[in-house]
């Protein structure tokens, strides 16, 4: 028992220590919107992670946040992150440079269904800085193609402008193995694309509800809605998932900042089959 | 060459509709063709048209003043484009633009009008499909107005 105790203490202590990562290269997506790429300065030649996974990444003397990872579990000699300037912490990340030093903690939480969803046709439906989680898991599925049926990724953002992995998304779309409908809220007449919500893009999204696996990632009011148009088309809610994001401190279960009704987010979580979070996600408070 | 009532059986909208509603629909019908650039309609001209595109892609737009013409909504294959026919003023409260070279039947809403005053239970199926779009579209429109992404 106390042994137990020992040992659980002692794995409690390990993930709350931040590693350094020195700022091997920084890429501008969007106005708002940055990618930085992190290489170990501790001797790790390789970061393994899971698609889908969160690190807390710590900037030293302002503070840390849980961003996802959003770079290639097959390559995992970089460690990449993609984030949003929402607060102090990112609008200070987005200052440093090139060879500044930063704190990692991680990876956490659950990962996309990429093996279990092997022999399914897969639907990815992303919102905003929602499709950087999910591109790991499209790095992965894209890798080894051939296991899967239908690929179909759908967008969704506010504008033009704030579209994320504008190249990749071409590179994608040029192949032939995958479909990518993109869609905004706001558009001008420069904008030959989809004006709408990309809840609107999943009635005529090419794939076979009865063998399809979905993996959404946006705001949570989208991800509802997404939901409920692929249950419409027929998809099972347990073969709905979706990656949740709340006020992650601990990323490891202790601190309970995360906690949603039975669950802490960072631990159980971020990924959770649909059918799991469906009642509590429409609860005013919890 | 497909009639106008075989084509218009296999879409979404009328799936299901009685055939002889069907019929009466498709004599209404007429193809219509548009340009990249073409305005289908504009705001507020006479409604008397519904279009189901059969190719291509048209936005749906508003002008302002001040931003010029905004696009709100794109319709695609096998949308149906146009509801202001069914109701008074009968004027189209936003234009219609092709994005893409466009191919749509276009159904002469004016003469189903008096067809479905006629015969109200093809006036209810009607009026019913339509509710669903406009429903459906409300939905979109109230997610698109709460800026989730921002």
């Amino acid at each position: 028992m106390v042994e137990n105790l020992l040992t659980e203490k002692l794995t409690a202590a390990d993930p709350m220590l931040p590693g350094l990562f020195r700022i091997h290269r920084i890429l501008k997506e969007s106005y708002d919107t940055f990618t930085v790429e992190l290489v170990s300065l501790e001797g790790y030649q390789t970061f393994p992670f899971e698609a889908g996974q969160f690190n807390m990444l710590y900037v030293y003397g302002v503070g840390e946040i849980p961003v996802s990872i959003s770079g290639d579990p097959l390559h995992p000699e970089t460690l990449v992150h993609t984030t949003r300037v929402v607060g102090t912490v990112t609008r200070a990340m987005r200052e440093l440079k090139i060879g500044d030093v930063i704190g990692v903690r991680g990876p956490f939480g659950s990962a996309w269904p990429v093996q279990a969803a092997k022999g399914n046709d897969l639907v990815f439906v992303a919102g905003g800085i929602g499709l950087a989680p999910l591109r790991p898991a499209l790095y992965q599925i894209l890798a080894q193609r051939d296991r899967y049926g239908k690929i179909v990724l759908l967008y969704g953002c506010r504008s033009p402008e704030d579209i994320l992995f504008r190249k990749e998304l071409e590179k994608w779309r040029a192949r032939f193995d995958l479909e990518i409908y993109v869609t905004v809220d706001y558009a001008n007449t420069r904008w030959h694309g989809n004006v709408g919500v990309v809840t609107k893009l999943i009635p005529k999204a090419p794939f076979d509800p009865l063998n399809t696996i979905a993996m959404v990632c946006g705001p949570e009011v989208m991800m509802r809605f997404t939901a409920i148009e692929l249950q419409k088309r027929g998809v099972n809610p347990d073969n709905i998932y979706i990656s949740m994001e709340r006020n992650m401190k601990c990323a490891v279960g202790f601190c309970g900042h995360c906690q949603f009704g039975p669950t802490f987010i960072c631990k159980n979580g971020p990924v959770y089959p649909y059918s799991q979070m469906q009642n509590w996600l429409t609860m005013w408070e919890i | 060459m497909k009639t106008f009532d075989a084509i218009l059986k296999e879409t979404k909208f009328f799936q299901d509709l009685k055939p002889e509603y069907i019929d009466i629909i498709a004599g209404c019908g007429s193809n219509a063709r548009f340009d990249p650039g073409d305005y289908i309609f504009r705001e507020g001209e006479p409604a008397n048209t519904f279009y189901l595109i059969r190719h291509g892609q048209v936005v749906i737009e508003l002008h302002d003043p001040r931003r010029g013409q905004i696009p709100i909504y794109t319709v695609h294959e096998d949308d149906i484009l146009g509801w202001s026919w069914l109701f008074p003023p009968y004027k189209w409260h936003f234009s219609a633009r092709a994005v893409s070279l466009t191919r749509a039947i276009a159904l002469d809403g004016a003469c189903l009008r008096g067809k479905c005053d006629a015969d109200t239970d093809l006036g209810y199926e009607l009026m019913k499909r339509f509710a669903a779009i406009v429903i459906d579209r409300l939905h979109a429109t109230r997610l698109q107005v709460l800026d989730i992404y921002g």
